[in-house]
């Protein structure tokens, strides 16, 4: 499945899409995309002609016009192909998913006793009970019980994760596998309306809409398609005044030739592909809106843990008691920690050997294993020998060790402060009445993390952190991680006043979160971010979700929208900049047999009018599928000052789609000569 | 020296830039200031006679609704008067009453501020009709013309739900800057010999015996709003190149820079009330570029002269001078007739339709675009339009939707200028291909070919700027030209006003967005070349098949 989903393009695909551009010749369908509508007319007008060539006087000819029918039955059917591809691409992902959305039989609990039900029976607010083995019949909440689940159908991520009744990992979705244990789950969702329902017309792009911008750059389109419409029909009527007779093949060339057909035909490709792109990083968004938003992007909130650091805490340094060695510490340290499977324990064991420390692994033999609770706030191992090693909470340590009639190291309290107020946790280390020490315990921030919040502020992005923890903790963190701003000791309703506060200003929002207190502040933000591992209630509130509960992915997700609206800039650009060649190879084309020293104009040197009206609507065909990859992928994005971006786009687009098209039709009409 | 005499007219425009830009801003920032104490008393009395209290701001909507109310009563009033001029006072020569289809054209060339004059004054209007038709439109649709642009610019850079009050911009814009100026023009041109009187045409005999009756009336005061208010329509026919209006070089330059500083000022004006002074410059700096080349253009082609004549062994050092009058030269006559398209005032001191093709395709491809400087705010909030557009192509480069002065552009405003951006080309050119069609339009061509298209397109494109200029040449004072000009001025001047005042009252009801370094920069270098280019792209593009037709085709096909 997360193979599948990362497909680029396969042949049937392809197949499906090649198909699919003569279904969509379809005028009903075209005339949602005015830009190759009238390219279309031009086609149906230049057809008649050739059906019927008596309509026109004199005409240039059978061949020539019905080069032109081609060329531009071609041009549509590039169009057509290009959109076909993008949809196609999200049906493949689609089919796979719906092959995940089986009918199983639910047992469904009705008045203390099970019943056997297809789930699609199931309604909001029944109660299933689910076992080892068995599907889960629909979207719900664990009310009762403890299960692994697997969850590979939707995730990709084929080890299990664990789903338990109450806080926020209680959510399930409909169509993955209890591994384990049995649950008891109450449904959330009718039928239909499952997440992998809402997943699947997502992917097919069914319930597609044009984002504001798209409907805004459409409308720029059309009337530019309405400019050139006027000027190629007034055209004629003033050239009879001259006596300069206008083939109507060659002026509906012109036409398609001026109006923006690059990006009219590529502009919903490159909107299904952006979509694509955020679901192929197991991403999804639930409208291309969210997409375009993410790029718009002024401030985003991260929550410190599991976003900006591991969230567990890793040993960083070893703090011997006044008159104790460094390495009886971490040897006694590394000998309590063995049996400690936390990320603490391991982490300890880590830096004693990082350190170079050595311990004797046997001694734990045959001993006693300690566990941490709540109560006791330490954790340990009774040794065979009979002595007892402890570590834990500085002061639980202290009050045992005094217990025991131990003294307690002079510089033990200064130390322990030191390292809180740096940020870390201090562990005490004691064997029966001796206190060896402390280890400093650090939350780590993820490598990496620094350059990409240099990254975001290169974008203009304000990154603020999200901690429970105690200001200077908060403080140590945000300088180590290099956000710009941080909050610390915060509460859900913190995150949603510091949204409003930037929203207030006009700036964009983005965050992510995964518990149901997180659910206010995701619909508040304009992109929300939201882990599938997360409560239902999460879920609902934000537009996107990501698959694999990687908070940090917020920032390619931004950097996905900024490359689509990238994309749909360049490509317009690209589009409008190619009009001044195509002028030049027509302009003269057109008049030249009536004014003969208008080749003055032909700076190309194009062979005769009729290859030079056939190269430039060549051109303007074979841009369309030369233009798909790139599309697809979108436009390469590093991230960069505004100005240094703008001035390197400009470069490649505009002043490279004044240039390209100079240099293709050339080429073209070097071919296209050989036979006018 | 016409190098001397360019750099001295184009020099003072830009050394007035800065102060008459800030005194503009002052008028209409509605901060106190200094003119309040010169004008403040003046303008109150003016609102209690009119019984003006409550000067609330407008929506953009009410603001457009009494802009154009405003102007339709003027347009009726003066109807009326061309239509009975005859029975009215002032009238010494005894001028009949003006017919119908003309006196439709002439109220909507003068309202419009297009000027365009299917007349000739002398022989026309009454001394009566030349001022309370004629003068008083040209201050009316003058200060209408810079209400609209200032509210634009307001629309633009603050925040609310207002534009300002039209009529209490209406009045300071007469009060405060047009009636002053024009006093203070007036006086200049009286000192440099034209004639400001009220008495009858002249009857003098020659040496030689005969008669010969000389036209005079007002000229002064006309002349000066005429220019002040990128008016145009001259009081003779052949407007600023009649000696009355236009004596000497220094009457030419001052009729210049009259119609020229508003223009040149107004992105000043709009950089001061952005509070960003370098956004203001670099409106100012696109447009001078575009300026200079056309203003070379025309000049190298008219001092190249005619190829035909050079042909005959004719001496070309002198250029082409048919059309031109001596005292002006090659360099008084196609700086002005630069700055005349430019600044859409349309008075011409030569015969544009003698310039040599590539030098008249200059007027007619300035009044195309109408975004260089533009009079009164018409050319600013065209370059604004552009530059919105420039912001939405390439905003979107920088990987964000885009936005102009911390406000989306989003669907609702490319709807407006979508409209304004297409009835430009539209009613240019569809009026002319409909005139081409008809034997109505295509008897008034006096001129065969690639010149004919270029005298008819020249009509429409100065109808559709609200220029006025002509091409002359056409024989246009008939019911079908009266009309279909008539027509294409309206929509030339009203289609546009009211969706970029509606863009303005949408961008100003928006959340501005904070600038970082992520935002799309529009105060610098780049920005003025993404300007040139989309209004190449977009604005000149459309006109190239017309123009390859017209004086492209004429230039290849001379000599």
């Amino acid at each position: 499945m997360s193979n599948s989903r990362k497909t680029m393009l396969t042949g049937p695909i392809i197949r499906k899409a090649a198909v699919e551009s003569l279904v969509k010749l379809n005028p009903a369908t075209m005339m949602k995309n005015p830009v190759m509508f009238v390219v279309e007319i031009g086609m149906a007008i230049v057809m008649l002609l050739l059906l019927f060539p008596n309509l026109s006087g004199s005409g240039n000819g059978f061949g020539f016009n019905l080069s032109v029918f081609l060329i531009l039955l071609f041009t549509v059917l590039f169009a057509n192909f290009a959109e076909a591809l993008a949809e196609g691409r999200g049906k493949a992902q689609a089919d796979s998913l719906k092959k995940t959305k089986q009918e199983v039989t639910a047992n469904k609990l009705v008045g203390g006793a099970l019943r056997e039900v297809p789930s699609t029976d199931l309604r909001k607010g029944d109660i299933v009970v689910v076992e080892q083995g068995e599907m889960i019949p629909g979207d719900g909440e664990i009310i009762e019980g403890l299960a692994s689940v697997d969850e590979s159908a939707i995730t990709g991520e084929s080890a299990p994760v664990i789903k338990e009744a109450g806080g926020d990992f209680s959510s399930v979705t409909g169509g993955t596998l209890v591994v384990s244990d049995v649950i008891v789950v109450r449904i959330t969702s009718d039928p239909g309306e499952s997440f992998i329902d809402r997943m699947i017309s997502l992917v097919e792009g069914a319930k597609r809409q044009k984002t504001p911008n798209e409907i805004a750059l459409s409308t720029l389109l059309t009337v530019l398609t309405l400019i050139f419409l006027i000027v190629v029909v007034t055209l004629k009527p003033i050239a009879d005044f001259l006596n300069i007779q206008l083939e109507i093949p060659v002026l509906v060339s012109l036409l398609v030739c001026l109006i923006p057909t690059t990006i009219g035909g590529l502009l919903s490709a490159i909107g299904i592909a952006g979509m694509d792109r955020v679901t192929r990083f197991n991403v999804l968004a639930m409208s291309g809106k969210a997409v375009e938003a993410a790029g718009d992007i002024n401030t985003m909130i991260l929550d410190k843990t599991g976003t900006i650091t591991y969230g567990n805490r890793m040993a960083s340094e070893f703090l011997p008691a006044q008159g104790e060695q460094e390495s009886e510490l971490a040897a006694w340290a590394a000998i309590a920690s063995l049996r400690d499977e936390t990320p603490e324990g391991r982490s300890v064991i880590e830096f004693t050997k990082v350190r170079g420390f050595t311990f004797d692994a046997e001694m734990a033999e045959g001993g006693e294993i300690v566990e941490f609770k709540a109560e006791t706030r330490m954790s340990g191992i009774d040794l065979k020998d009979g002595r007892k090693i402890r570590k834990g909470a500085v002061d639980a340590v202290r009050e045992w060790v005094q217990a025991q009639g131990g003294t307690i190291p002079g510089d033990l309290e200064q130390k322990s402060q030191h390292v809180a107020t740096e940020g870390g946790t201090p562990l005490a280390v004691a064997v029966d009445g001796r206190i060896y020490g402390i280890i400093y315990l650090k939350d780590t921030v993820k490598p990496g993390m620094k350059e990409r919040f240099d990254q975001l502020r290169k974008m203009g992005i304000k990154t603020i952190m999200c901690t429970g923890d105690n200001p200077l903790t908060a403080a140590t963190i945000a300088r180590e991680a290099g956000v710009d701003d941080f909050i610390a000791e915060s509460k859900p309703e913190d995150k949603i006043a510091v949204i409003r506060r930037e929203q207030a200003q006009g700036k964009l929002v983005a965050m992510t979160g995964d518990g149901t207190n997180d659910a206010p502040a995701l619909a508040q933000a304009d992109v929300g971010l939201a882990m599938n591992s997360g409560t239902v209630s999460a879920k609902e509130a934000a537009n996107m979700v990501d698959l694999d509960s990687d908070p940090s992915k917020i920032i390619e997700v931004v950097a996905i929208g900024k490359q689509l609206l990238m994309t749909r800039g360049a490509l317009t650009t690209f589009s409008i900049a190619n009009d001044i060649a195509k002028y030049f190879a027509i302009i003269p084309a057109m008049f030249m047999l009536a004014v003969p020293q208008m080749n003055t104009l032909n700076v190309m040197g194009l062979g005769s009018p009729l290859s030079a009206v056939l190269s430039a609507l060549i051109f303007n065909a074979v841009i369309i599928p030369l233009l798909i990859p790139l599309s697809m992928r979108g436009v390469a994005y590093k991230p960069m000052s505004s100005q240094r971006l703008l001035s390197k786009n400009l470069l490649i687009y505009g002043v490279g789609g004044v240039i390209a098209p100079f240099i293709g039709i050339k080429l073209i009409d070097l071919v296209v000569h050989l036979w006018i | 020296m016409d190098l001397v005499q360019m750099l001295v007219v184009i020099g003072v425009i830009i050394v007035l830039v800065k102060p008459l830009g800030t005194y503009l801003y002052h008028v209409f920032s509605g901060e106190s200031n200094r003119t309040d104490n010169i004008f403040g008393g003046f303008e109150r009395l003016i609102y209690k006679l009119v019984g003006f209290k409550r000067r609330e701001g407008m929506s953009w909507k009410k603001y457009a609704f009494s802009m154009i109310v405003t102007n339709a009563v003027l347009v009726g009033v003066s109807y009326l008067i061309l239509r009975i001029q005859q029975f009215l006072p002032l009238n010494p020569n005894g001028m009949g009453n003006m017919e119908s289809s003309l006196s439709f054209n002439t109220v909507i060339s003068f309202m419009t501020n297009t000027n365009l004059q299917h007349y000739s004054g002398e022989s026309a209007l009454s001394y009566f009709s030349q001022m309370a038709v004629i003068t008083m439109m040209m201050f009316t649709s003058a200060a209408s013309g810079l209400c609209v642009a200032i509210s634009f610019i307001r629309g633009l850079t603050q925040r609310g739900q207002t534009i300002g009050n039209f009529f209490e911009d209406f009045i300071k814009a007469h009060v405060r800057v047009f009636l002053p100026a024009a006093l203070l023009v007036t006086l200049i041109l009286v000192a440099l010999q034209v004639p400001q009187t009220l008495d009858p045409t002249l009857t003098v005999h020659t040496l030689d015996g005969a008669l010969q009756r000389i036209s005079m009336g007002p000229v002064a005061s006309l002349e000066s709003i005429k220019h002040l208010g990128t008016n145009g329509g001259g009081f003779f026919g052949v407007n600023s190149a009649h000696p009355f209006e236009n004596p000497n070089g220094l009457s030419n330059a001052v009729e210049m820079w009259s119609m020229w500083m508003m223009g040149a000022a107004l992105p000043y004006t709009f950089g001061l009330f952005a509070k960003n002074k370098k956004q203001g410059w670099v409106i100012f700096s696109a447009m001078m570029i575009l300026f200079l080349v056309f203003l070379s253009t025309v000049y190298f082609s008219e001092k190249a002269g005619n190829p035909a004549i050079n042909a005959l062994g004719i001496d070309a050092a002198q250029g082409s001078m048919e059309g031109k009058e001596v005292r002006f030269g090659i360099a008084g006559s196609t700086l002005f007739t630069t700055v005349t398209t430019a600044a859409t005032t349309g008075s011409v001191n030569n015969m544009h339709d003698t310039l040599t093709p590539l030098g008249g395709m200059v007027p007619l491809v300035q009044m195309m675009l109408n975004v260089v400087f533009g009079g009164k705010g018409v050319g600013l909030m065209n370059m604004m339009m552009y530059a919105i557009l420039g912001v939405f192509i390439c905003g979107l480069m920088v990987g964000r939707t885009p936005e102009f002065l911390g406000r989306k552009i989003e669907a609702k405003e490319m709807k407006l200028i979508a409209i304004a951006i297409l009835a430009h080309p539209f009613i240019i050119l569809v009026p002319t291909a409909i005139s081409f069609m008809t034997d109505l339009g295509q008897s008034a061509i006096t001129n065969p070919g690639f010149h004919g298209l270029s005298q008819v397109l020249y009509e429409y494109t100065s109808s559709a700027a609200n220029n006025g200029s002509g091409f002359e040449g056409l024989a246009d004072n008939t019911p079908f030209w009266n009309i279909t000009t008539g027509l294409v001025m309206l929509f030339g001047r009203y289609v546009s006003i009211i969706a970029l005042l509606g863009v303005a009252g949408s961008l100003m009801s928006k959340e501005p967005i904070p600038e970082t370094i992520g935002t799309l920069r529009t105060d610098n270098r780049l920005f003025v070349g993404i300007l040139i280019g989309t209004v190449l792209l977009i604005g000149a593009l459309t006109f190239l098949p017309v123009i390859a037709m017209g004086p492209v085709a004429e230039f290849l096909t001379l000599g």
